[in-house]
């Protein structure tokens, strides 16, 4: 292990040099305090975003109007809970517990996306919130599977394969509510209208407010800046929109040739900050959720340890006989 | 000790760095640490890895083969879960 014999500077600079070249760096390789302390910042909130988003849609799993429907967005949420899984135990190959990064998340002190706090109100939000805030995260996602961190990347790169069945989805709902009775495209109209800029926000502030885009940026634990990745979202979603009928949210978008890309309204940031602080409509009642979900399966952990512990000692009986 | 006493172990290899481990074989060793040098010896002659596990073979659990029809088939009939089963028209782009 001669690498432990270098100075901190001698460390950084071939942990910098890996980076660099485009290498990725694993669980067992040296790095820098506040590399380790920003991704499991990262990697915890995106697993908790992927946790606290399955509230919104489970919430229309019974109400689903169709049998088949039912059993589509049933299989999209035990997806978002597949991959908050994924994601912890990437997250704990960074020498942190599962329960440490659950504690920080019902405390508040950990975030996750603020999309999750808003209420899902109709069935046409199932639509809004698979082909929007699905679409979002997956341009974030694709964009994350070049991260500088090997199991986070690992991740990323298996997420993405699942997450396309979501965005689809999410799709054909509104397809089908934008060809449907006036009042079914009101709804897809109403969804879209309430699900749009909050969309947006998921990226993030604007680079220029960003407390964390410089050194994620440098440490490629990041590749492309919330600014960026936020454009390439609503040039995505403009044809989208216009495919459906449905009036664009953004009265100030327009299409600028000489760039090559939209020019759009600016985001109620105030919205943003009150939100992500805690003030949103639904930011309470989905820790308090996820707080009783968690009590209330305390049995079942119970149980299986439990079982596990009479199965060992029948085996160990078995072994002193034997 | 004859070699018939030495454990089995599970070697897998990393080939570059960001890609996963991938199984590439199995040797005899007297420990892990001996099985790890032996590993390299013969499964990364030719630079084929940057990483090796290994993994005594008894410690694998594995699903088995015969039973694997009942053991997945929770799976078979979920077609919906695959991106390919929503027509998306051509003119949104890919999704």
């Amino acid at each position: 292990m001669a690498e432990y014999n270098k100075s901190e500077a001698e460390l950084e600079a071939v942990f910098q040099q890996k980076i660099d070249s485009e290498q990725k760096i694993e669980p067992k390789d040296w790095m820098p305090e506040a590399y380790r302390k920003n991704l499991i910042r990262q990697m915890s909130q995106h697993a908790h975003s992927e946790v606290i988003g399955m509230q919104p849609e489970g919430n229309w799993i019974t109400r689903a109007p169709s049998l088949r429907r039912k059993a589509v967005l049933l299989s999209k949420v035990q997806d978002e809970g597949g991959h908050g899984l994924y994601l912890y135990s990437a997250t704990e190959t960074l020498g942190i517990e599962r329960s440490e990064l659950i504690a920080a998340l019902q405390s508040g002190q950990a975030k996750y996306a603020s999309i999750f706090n808003y209420p899902a109100q109709t069935w046409g939000d199932m639509g809004a919130i698979g082909w929007l805030v699905d679409g979002a995260a997956i341009v974030n996602q694709v964009s994350l599977q070049r991260t500088s961190y090997g199991p986070y990347s690992r991740g990323m790169i298996r997420i993405c394969k699942e997450e396309s069945f979501h965005q689809r989805q999410g799709y054909v709902i509104m397809m089908e509510l934008a060809k449907g009775t006036p009042a079914q495209k009101q709804m897809a109209q109403d969804s879209l209208n309430r699900f749009y800029w909050p969309a947006l926000m998921m990226f993030g502030p604007h680079d220029s407010e960003s407390a964390h885009s410089a050194k994620s940026m440098k440490w490629k634990i990041k590749r492309e800046t919330n600014d960026d990745l936020r454009q390439k979202f609503i040039d995505q979603t403009a044809p989208q929109i216009a495919y459906l009928g449905l009036e664009h949210p953004d009265k100030d978008l327009v299409w600028n040739e000489e760039k090559g890309q939209h020019d759009s309204g600016e985001i109620n940031w105030e919205e943003f900050y009150a939100v992500i602080n805690g003030n949103g409509h639904s930011n309470r009642q989905r820790i308090q959720h996820h707080v009783k979900a968690h009590e209330e399966g305390a049995w079942v952990r119970d149980a299986m340890s439990a079982y596990q512990q009479k199965k060992s000692q029948k085996q160990a009986k078995a072994e002193t006989a034997a | 000790m004859s070699l018939e006493k030495l454990e089995l172990f599970e070697v897998f290899l990393r080939s570059k760095r960001g890609l996963d481990h991938k199984h590439a074989g199995s040797l005899h060793a007297e420990d892990k640490e001996q099985a790890l040098e032996y590993a390299r010896d013969v499964y990364t002659r030719r630079s084929e890895g940057v990483s090796i596990w290994v993994v005594k073979s008894k410690d694998i659990c594995a699903s088995q083969e015969d039973d694997s029809d009942s053991f997945f088939d929770p799976s078979d009939d979920k077609p919906y879960r695959h991106a390919t089963y929503y027509d998306i028209p051509k003119e949104v782009g890919a999704m």
